[in-house]
């Protein structure tokens, strides 16, 4: 990695990154912007999505610290941080290619064949190329191991037949990270697994969209028919996929950082959650005068506090020797959860007004907590549910025994 | 939001951080803790001595009074290790008799206590009434001034190691407004303190009667600095019994955590299921927070509005984590957790007299949501 910037660097960087950013960035298109990349549903939000990337990509505030030679900025990573901080300063709209920038290109730049890099990163990063995920299947989501989706090698190619779901960004990917079987007769259930880096585009694949609960859609089934792909895409060696898989949920899950810049997930900003609260009445008076609402609101707020101060403490090593892989374990589960109960709880904000939703002339904020809080189910059932991540941070950070 | 601060550490605090993990849990463990129950004075004198002798009384004092020229920050993982540890001595109590006399005393009263808390000598705040109010101000003890004199009067409550201490700063209300009194111990009448019974039973406490007590008018705190005293008393003990919960929380979901790794039912470890593996971890997760905003308030000590809300933070999140990992920590340990033999009871009656002493989460939250809100 390039060599640590000093603060002189940093500080000139980011007052160009801010100025870029305070230029650049377009928070009201005119629709309704998505706040997580899982929410992506109309051909407008994924245009739009898609040239903002490649435009901050083009200026050098993604991937800034991903190797030159793979079309990255060759920067310190500290460069990267600071260009992030810009975005959500200014309060840019989201990276769209979140699984290609997030999970498969940090995996590709680890474990990759110098081939595989230079085929696949640079147009990850500027949106060319979008990636999805094809990990949960109909009948095993939390259960990850027991993956079902065939892969039967045929000479040069492997045959696919199965089925994948919640696949965000399904329909308008060019390749998947799959998680296949390509042995049934594998000792145990995780080493007949192996990890592809699948092409959509082609024969034999084809996807039929999910419409979710806040009535947009976002992902996809994936049916997978007699679907032939070249070896090649076999990634991390036949019966490894499993480690694979584990490795890119590391990044999924927040545990791994490998900064590609940007953000895939809006951060709840408090202060829109305050004005809320401030605007609405409970008997009369501001709702913040309500004893109750007051100290509910303040707990949210110790609570939201203590998760952004989490992501500074991870990096200091002194700070997290008892149990290090707590913090990083947990990230995902107390984020989640707390945006879940946040929006729901901003509706209790909204008296009579909360009976309404996104298409009313009477919804408060166009609808945007109630659509907010409905999608905030994504995040804490996808990329392992709660339920799930309590075990993981029991049995990985506690010590405590497997559950089976 | 402008007041909510960052978090950091400086080189000192890890320092002493490293030294107090090991001095605690070498000098403490839990059955000297509950021996020491038994013990009328409720610590080991020797260990107290170490104590000084490690120069912990001196950290938060000015170099100028002998101390060493730290701040709060820096009593910050002291404490944290002695509450994870259970070790009771008038540590706490000590310390924020000194930041009391930082904020409100004079240079003459600063230069004639200072010294000798940072050499080791106890110290002790009376502030607590009756009427049980945390509000600080809302008291009944008087003093009324004759000449170079002052005549107290009224009882004071919750006064931790009084019998200890070798200065008692109390509070009182002198022409209607509240005032601090210097009080030495050895001047005070036979039978001013009551021992009282407090739920934790490895702290000591008093009532303290001022009836009969008469102090020269120069120990009284200045007039003028009755408020910032006020203030600075409130958010030094909030840090302090922070640190304390935040350590304790610690201590007792590891505890349960050792617990829930080698107790068989049903011919399984019981932290295999998931009815008591999840709620751990939401205690976990708890605590972690409140460590965070421990590491934090400590960062923004001293500064203007983020500091408050930083201490009331950390005050508040200890106080809940603490409470409910121990009243989880008594539920999983089934019967045994019912007995006073399971340290878990240890930890609940402790953060039961801290929120006591400070203020309980939503109370301190009711303060929090007026910086915040207001």
């Amino acid at each position: 990695m390039a060599d640590k910037p000093s603060a002189a660097e940093l500080k000139d960087y980011a007052e160009q990154a801010d100025a870029w950013f305070k230029e650049n960035t377009v928070r009201d298109p005119g629709f309704m912007l998505p706040l997580t990349f899982m929410e992506v549903s109309t051909d407008e939000q994924f245009d739009f999505l898609r040239d903002w990337q490649r435009k901050v990509y083009e200026a050098g505030y993604l991937g800034a610290s991903w190797p030159k030679e793979y079309g990255g900025g060759g920067l310190h990573s500290e460069f990267q941080r600071v260009a992030t901080r810009a975005m959500k300063k200014y309060d840019a709209p989201i990276m769209l290619n979140a699984i290609g920038n997030g999970w498969a290109g940090p995996l590709i730049l680890d474990l990759g064949t110098e081939e595989q890099k230079q085929k696949y990163i640079k147009p990850m990063l500027s949106a060319e190329d979008i990636w999805c995920q094809g990990f949960s299947e109909p009948e095993n989501g939390s259960d990850l191991g027991n993956a079902q989706l065939k892969a039967v090698r045929d000479g040069d190619e492997y045959v696919l037949n199965g089925s994948k779901i919640w696949t965000s960004l399904g329909d308008r990917a060019k390749y998947m990270i799959l998680l296949a079987r390509t042995d049934f007769d594998a000792p145990n259930k995780y080493a007949g697994l192996s990890f592809f880096l699948n092409p959509m585009k082609i024969d034999g694949i084809t996807t039929s969209r999910i419409k979710k609960l806040t009535g947009e859609y976002g992902f996809v089934q994936t049916f997978f028919t007699d679907a032939r792909i070249s070896a090649d895409c076999l990634f991390g060696g036949e019966g490894n996929g499993w480690s694979m898989a584990m490795k890119t949920l590391e990044y999924e899950r927040g545990a791994k950082v490998k900064p590609v810049g940007g953000f895939f997930v809006k951060e709840l900003d408090v202060m829109e959650i305050v004005e809320l609260a401030k605007n609405s009445v409970r008997n009369g008076k501001p709702l913040l005068d309500d004893p109750v609402m007051r100290d509910k609101m303040t707990q949210y707020m110790i609570d939201i506090q203590a998760l952004n101060l989490n992501n500074t403490r991870r990096r200091m090593p002194q700070l997290m020797q008892d149990k290090p892989m707590g913090l990083p374990l947990m990230n995902k589960l107390a984020r989640t959860e707390l945006i879940r109960e946040l929006t729901e709880f901003s509706l209790a904000f909204q008296g009579s007004k909360a009976g309404y939703y996104v298409g009313d002339e009477n919804a408060v904020d166009d609808g945007y907590w109630h659509r907010s809080y409905l999608n905030s189910f994504s995040a804490t059932i996808g990329g392992g549910t709660s339920e799930i991540q309590r075990n993981i941070v029991a049995e990985h950070a506690l010590g405590l025994p497997k559950t089976r | 939001m402008d007041n909510l601060g960052t978090i950091g550490t400086t080189e000192e605090q890890i320092e002493l951080m490293d030294v107090a993990t090991n001095f605690c849990r070498d000098k403490s463990p839990v059955d000297k803790v509950r021996a020491l129950i038994d013990d009328d004075l409720g610590y080991d004198p020797g260990i107290w001595k170490e104590i000084g002798e490690l120069g912990w009384l001196a950290i938060a004092i000015p170099e100028a009074h002998d101390g060493v020229g730290l701040s709060m920050a820096e009593v910050v993982p002291i404490a944290e290790q002695m509450g994870r540890n259970l070790m009771s001595t008038p540590f706490g109590s000590t310390t924020l008799a000194a930041q009391a006399l930082l904020a409100g005393g004079s240079e003459a009263q600063q230069a004639a206590w200072l010294p000798k808390i940072a050499a080791g000598a106890a110290a002790t705040l009376a502030l607590r009434e009756d009427n049980g109010d945390w509000d600080l101000s809302n008291i009944d003890a008087t003093g009324s001034v004759s000449g170079d004199n002052v005549s107290l009067s009224g009882k004071k409550q919750l006064v931790l190691w009084a019998d200890s201490a070798e200065l008692i700063i109390a509070s009182v209300k002198i022409d209607g407004a509240v005032r601090f009194a210097l009080i030495e111990r050895s001047t005070l009448p036979e039978g001013s303190l009551r021992r009282e019974t407090v739920i934790d039973e490895t702290a000591r406490s008093y009532e303290v009667t001022l009836d009969g007590v008469t102090i020269p008018a120069d120990a009284l705190f200045d007039a003028g600095r009755t408020r910032e005293t006020l203030e600075k008393i409130e958010l030094a003990a909030g840090l302090i019994h922070a640190a304390e919960m935040t350590g304790g929380a610690q201590a007792v979901i590891d505890y349960t955590l050792e617990y829930l790794k080698t107790r068989k039912q049903f011919g399984k470890i019981i932290g295999s299921y998931q009815a008591l593996k999840h709620p751990t971890v939401n205690n976990y997760v708890e605590y972690e927070k409140a460590r965070t905003h421990l590491y934090s308030a400590a960062h923004s000590w001293g500064e203007q509005g983020r500091g408050e809300v930083a201490v009331r933070m950390a005050a508040a999140q200890s106080h809940s984590s603490y409470s409910t990992a121990a009243d989880r920590a008594i539920q999983f340990h089934g019967g045994f957790g019912f007995t006073h033999d399971c340290d878990a009871q240890l930890h609940r009656r402790k953060a039961i007299l801290s929120g006591a002493l400070i203020g309980d989460a939503a109370y301190q939250r009711s303060k929090l949501a007026n910086l915040l809100f207001d």
